[in-house]
This record gives C-alpha cells, sequence and structure tokens, in this order.
C-alpha cells in the first residue's frame, strides 16, 4: 500500500500548512472528547460558576472591599483569572496521561509535524479557557458583574487572561513531561488552591500578614486579576506598592517572564524524550 | 528499493544513560518479511533497541535504517514505512476505537475519507467493528491490544515493531494477539518482535536474537539455537517422592551428567548424548530398582534452557 504514502513537504510553506493542519487533528482530538463526554466538559464549567457563587453569596456577606464597593464587583475578575491559572491542572493531566499511557510515543513514531502536540494542546486548552470564561462572565453578569469601561477595555482584559493561561500552559507542558506519576496529578491539583488563594482574587492582600501580603501582591495571578479589574472598571483594594500601583505591566511582564522560562523548558522536555 | 536489501539494520549500537549501558554494540539485520524475535531478560536492552529503530531514541552511536531509511537522518521517511506497538496499548481511552484509528489515520495523512474506510477495514479484520463506537475505557485488555496493534497498521508498515505485545494479557488474550501476528506475517509484512516469553519467540519467530546486557549473544533459528547447546534431554517423573534421590543417581550413572531435579513436579532430568541409548538403559534400570516412573520422556531443549545456558545466569530458571 505504498500508495498511500504522502511524500513530506519540502517547501517551508507547505511544511507549515502541513503543521497546522496536524495541529488541528491534534486540537480535534480533544474537541471529539468534549462531543463523547459532554458532562465532563459541563462539570468542568460548574466548577468555575460554583466557585464565583460560593464566594458571591456564602463569603461575600463578611467581605468587604477596602476601597469602597461592591465585593461582587471585586470578586469577579478575581475568580476570572484564577481559573486561568488552575488551567494549568488541564494542561499538566492531559500531558501527563498520554505520555504515561504510550499515546506520546505513539505520536512521536508517526510521521506528523513535531509541533503539532504543542500546537494542539495550545489550541484546545485555549478554546476551553474561552469556554470557561464565556460561563463565568454570564454567571458575573447575573449576579450584578459589569464592565464599565467599553468594549475596547473588556476585550484588554480577556486578552491578558487568555495571555495568563498561555503562559499556564508552557507550565503546565513542563510539568506534566517532568512528573508522570498519578500521584504527582494529585499533588498539583492540591497545590494550585494555596497558590490560587495567595493573592488578590478573593480578599485584599492589605488584610494579610505583612510578608503573607507581599507574596500576594506579586502573585502573578494577582497581577492578571487586579490589571483587569482596572480594565473592566470594577473595584480594586488599592494598595499602595509597586504591583498594585503596576498591575497592567504586570500582567504582561509575568506571564512572558513565565513563557520565557517555561516555554524552552518544555520544548528541551519534547527533545529529551529521545535521549 | 531491491528486493535483497534487509528490512531492518542495526549496526554497533550504543546507548547509554548515566552509568546504565542500555546497548553495548547491538547488531541486527532483518530480512523482508522475516519474524525476528528478540529476546532476553527484563533490562536487557529490547526495548531500548526498539526504540531506536522506532525513531523514538537517538542511539549515542552507530546507525540503523528500517526500509533503507536511516532511523535518525530520514526519520520522516522510516516513520511512514513503521508501525510501533508498546508495552501499554497507546490508544486514547476517551474516544471509541473508531476515532483513535481515524486520529492515527488522520496524522499519517491519510485523506478524511481514507482515513475513515482504513479505520472500519481495520476494525473487521480486529473484530471490534461491533465494539467499534464504544469509549476505549470499556475494552477489555485483549481488545485494547488488538486495537493497539490495528493503530500500528494503518499503513500496511513495511516493518511492524511489537515490543513485548502480549505482556499482562490473559492466555485467551494473549492468543487472539498471536493469531494476528500470524496473520501479518502471512502477508509478507517483517515484525521485529520483543518478549520474556520464549514460548513467544518459539511460537512467533524465524529466527530469535538472544540480547543480553545491551548485545547479541547468539543469532539462529529457534531449532538450530537448540541444536547449538547440543544434547538432547531425558526427563523421568516419578510416582513417589522418595525415589527422586535414587532416580537421580541411576540417571547420573546412565548420562554421564549430574541431573537436575525438581521435587514439585517429581522431575529428575538430564542432558544425554545417545538418546536411545540411554533410554534403552533407565528403563529396565528403574524397573529393576523397583521404582515406577508416571513418565519418561526425550526431548530437545527448551529455549529457556538455551537461554539460560547461554546467559550463564543459573537463578532466573523458568522452566
Amino acid at each position: 500500500m505504498t500508495a498511500l504514502i504522502t511524500a513530506p513537504p519540502r517547501t517551508p510553506l507547505a511544511r507549515l500548512r502541513w503543521a497546522l493542519a496536524d495541529g488541528w487533528t491534534v486540537t480535534r482530538r480533544d474537541l471529539t472528547h468534549w462531543r463523547n463526554q459532554p458532562l465532563q466538559l459541563v462539570a468542568g464549567l460548574l466548577f468555575s460558576v460554583m466557585v464565583l457563587l460560593m464566594f458571591g453569596f456564602l463569603f461575600g456577606g463578611a467581605m468587604f472591599v477596602p476601597g469602597g464597593g461592591d465585593y461582587r464587583e471585586f470578586l469577579v475578575p478575581g475568580v476570572l483569572a484564577l481559573t486561568m491559572v488552575f488551567g494549568v491542572e488541564t494542561t499538566f493531566t492531559a500531558i501527563s496521561t498520554d505520555a504515561a499511557r504510550g499515546v506520546t510515543d505513539r505520536f512521536r513514531s508517526l510521521p506528523m509535524a513535531p509541533s503539532a502536540v504543542v500546537l494542539g494542546r495550545c489550541t484546545a486548552d485555549l478554546l476551553s479557557a474561552v469556554l470557561t470564561l464565556a460561563a463565568l462572565v454570564l454567571a458575573g453578569l447575573a449576579m450584578g458583574w459589569q464592565w464599565h469601561n467599553g468594549v475596547a477595555g473588556a476585550f484588554a482584559a480577556f486578552a491578558l487572561l487568555l495571555f495568563l493561561r498561555l503562559a499556564m500552559l508552557w507550565l503546565g507542558i513542563y510539568l506534566g513531561l517532568v512528573l508522570r506519576s498519578p500521584e504527582a496529578v494529585m499533588a498539583l491539583q492540591i497545590l494550585v488552591w494555596p497558590l490560587g488563594f495567595l493573592s488578590s482574587a478573593f480578599v485584599a492582600p492589605a488584610t494579610m500578614p505583612g510578608w503573607l501580603a507581599a507574596v500576594a501582591e506579586w502573585n502573578p495571578l494577582s497581577a492578571t486579576a487586579t490589571a483587569i479589574r482596572e480594565l473592566f472598571g470594577n473595584p480594586g483594594w488599592g494598595g499602595q506598592s509597586w504591583p498594585s500601583e503596576h498591575p497592567v505591566l504586570l500582567a504582561v511582564l509575568w506571564p512572558l517572564a513565565l513563557t520565557a522560562v517555561f516555554c524552552p523548558l518544555a520544548i528541551r522536555g519534547y527533545r529529551e524524550l529521545s535521549r | 528499493m531491491s528486493s535483497v536489501e534487509p528490512a531492518v539494520v542495526a549496526e554497533n549500537l550504543r546507548k547509554r544513560y548515566g552509568e546504565t549501558v542500555a546497548l553495548d554494540g547491538f547488531d541486527l539485520t532483518v530480512a523482508p518479511g522475516a519474524v525476528h524475535g528478540l529476546l532476553g531478560p527484563n533490562g536487557a536492552g529490547k526495548t531500548t533497541a526498539v526504540r531506536v529503530l522506532a525513531t523514538l531514541l537517538r542511539p549515542d552511536s552507530g546507525r540503523a535504517s528500517v526500509a533503507g531509511f536511516d532511523v535518525v537522518a530520514h526519520a520522516e521517511q522510516a516513520r511512514y514505512r513503521l508501525g510501533l506497538v508498546g508495552q501499554h496499548a497507546a490508544v486514547d481511552e476517551m474516544l471509541s476505537g473508531r476515532q483513535n484509528l481515524e486520529l492515527f489515520g488522520r496524522l499519517y495523512h491519510l485523506r478524511p475519507s481514507a482515513a475513515r474506510a482504513r479505520a472500519g477495514e481495520l476494525l473487521e479484520r480486529f473484530r471490534l467493528a461491533d465494539t467499534g463506537s464504544k469509549p476505549v475505557k470499556q475494552y477489555s485488555g485483549g481488545m485494547r491490544r488488538r486495537l493497539d496493534l490495528a493503530a500500528g497498521l494503518i499503513l500496511s508498515p513495511y516493518v511492524l515493531f511489537l515490543d513485548e505485545p502480549t505482556t499482562g494479557l490473559d492466555p485467551r488474550a494473549r492468543n487472539e494477539v498471536w493469531a494476528a501476528v500470524r496473520e501479518l506475517t502471512a502477508a509478507g509484512t517483517t515484525v521485529v518482535l520483543t518478549t520474556q516469553y520464549l514460548e513467544e519467540a518459539d511460537q512467533l519467530a524465524g529466527r530469535i536474537s538472544v540480547i543480553d546486557h545491551g548485545r547479541v549473544i547468539a543469532e539462529g533459528a529457534p531449532e538450530e539455537l537448540k541444536r547449538r547447546i547440543g544434547a538432547d534431554r531425558i526427563d523421568v517423573v516419578l510416582h513417589r517422592d522418595a525415589d527422586l534421590p535414587t532416580a537421580a543417581a541411576l540417571l547420573a550413572d546412565i548420562a554421564g551428567a549430574q541431573p537436575e531435579s525438581d521435587p514439585d513436579r517429581r522431575l529428575v532430568s538430564a542432558p544425554v548424548r545417545d538418546r536411545m541409548a540411554a533410554l534403552s538403559r533407565l528403563v529396565p534400570a528403574l524397573s529393576s530398582a523397583g521404582i515406577t516412573a508416571e513418565d519418561v520422556a526425550l526431548r530437545r531443549p527448551t529455549l529457556d534452557e538455551v537461554f539460560l545456558h547461554l546467559t550463564g545466569d543459573q537463578q532466573e530458571v523458568v522452566a
């Protein structure tokens, strides 16, 4: 059946088209997962919405925003940023499961573009992030949250959120290739919680003990949360420190820095597989 | 490509991980259409060798080719011509069998219609057509392994690598996989198979390379390997445990070699040079000593014995 063999493309443009096509095939694999198990997808979306509702209505009554303003207006951007950071779990689980089950090796034994696995993962995870953001925005709107600075500000905010998610993608790929055991998956699922809470997502760092407040202020999650509060025109907590006065800059720099470190590490992780 | 060119070549492959030498001058030549078994204990280097040949690992030195394409310099071309079935069923649990085969077909750059058609054919051939649209999560171990095998055959590869294809399967599933491999080889596919099971190599492979410490320590047809360590063996199964020492002494005298005893099976066994003479002396000797034998058999050595003889490792007696 030699006739079935396609000659590998030679020109750079043909190779690019080939890589994009393979990347889309790998993305479609995730889309098929969603179609096969819609409940799993819905449960994932409900989880984020539940966190929002829980803090909005259960704890929300006891919360106050130092600068004044509605707590739910403060909360929604925090949860949006939080779910982007929690996305690292999705990436990590997908990568480590494939590596452990031998699916990664199968891909590597196929004549596909080597970049397709990463490109496919990236597209699928960003699509899932968009779905999560959409669900949260709807829930937020229903509980009275709004953006006040027009569509351009809102778009800039969503762009920053997806940029944070993209940075988490490289971290997730790197960790997934390095730590493959199911126990590591568990550990990561637990560890993202303190990392998520040690931020300005739910409360103002000003209410924390000094050193914890400093960690929380510098948390990449806080940077994005504070930046998008500004872009949406939602109440912030009004800190006086450098990170709380330059949130948008930091919300660009943090994901850039994470990408600069973990993107090469992730690529090296794939290269290491053939060593 | 001329027909005499080997399907698989490995020349002096070396690969080390820190202190561990996984391949230490590994050589292999497999003729087109042959079934070649790589036999060796855990850690002998079988899997490393297959991973190098299947383009997954770069060797530190040496060269290897599949269907004439160098596995490092022309990995992409080699990948179009090889199929790999590894130790795990490397399929996506959340997809159905059909969706898995279509996914891999698309990654071999088949058109959507061709990928669909090929998935259908393979499901039919591996008796998965009925369950083709169920998620793989619900498959039994044997079904997963058959699907895995099907995924390795999407392009009808010139060379199929099977890395311990039946490890962890029950006997029924193992027979299914063996039947599938026999069908493939009947159709002319070259197969390189690693196994720890000597029976498996004996059943499937036309030639066997015995591997230990990262290199081939013996190579030949199974019968040839068995002949190479010479002697036939005589096995005696006794009726009573108590007769074991006496029978061993008699057999030692006749065979001129120290027999091995297996009290659990009430078995004494020794290599013999002249099989018929040994048999005709042993049977009367047993009866005049008042020993009842349940079974007396002459046989060629098993591959286990060949293997142990070659590796000189007496601790892993399996037979």
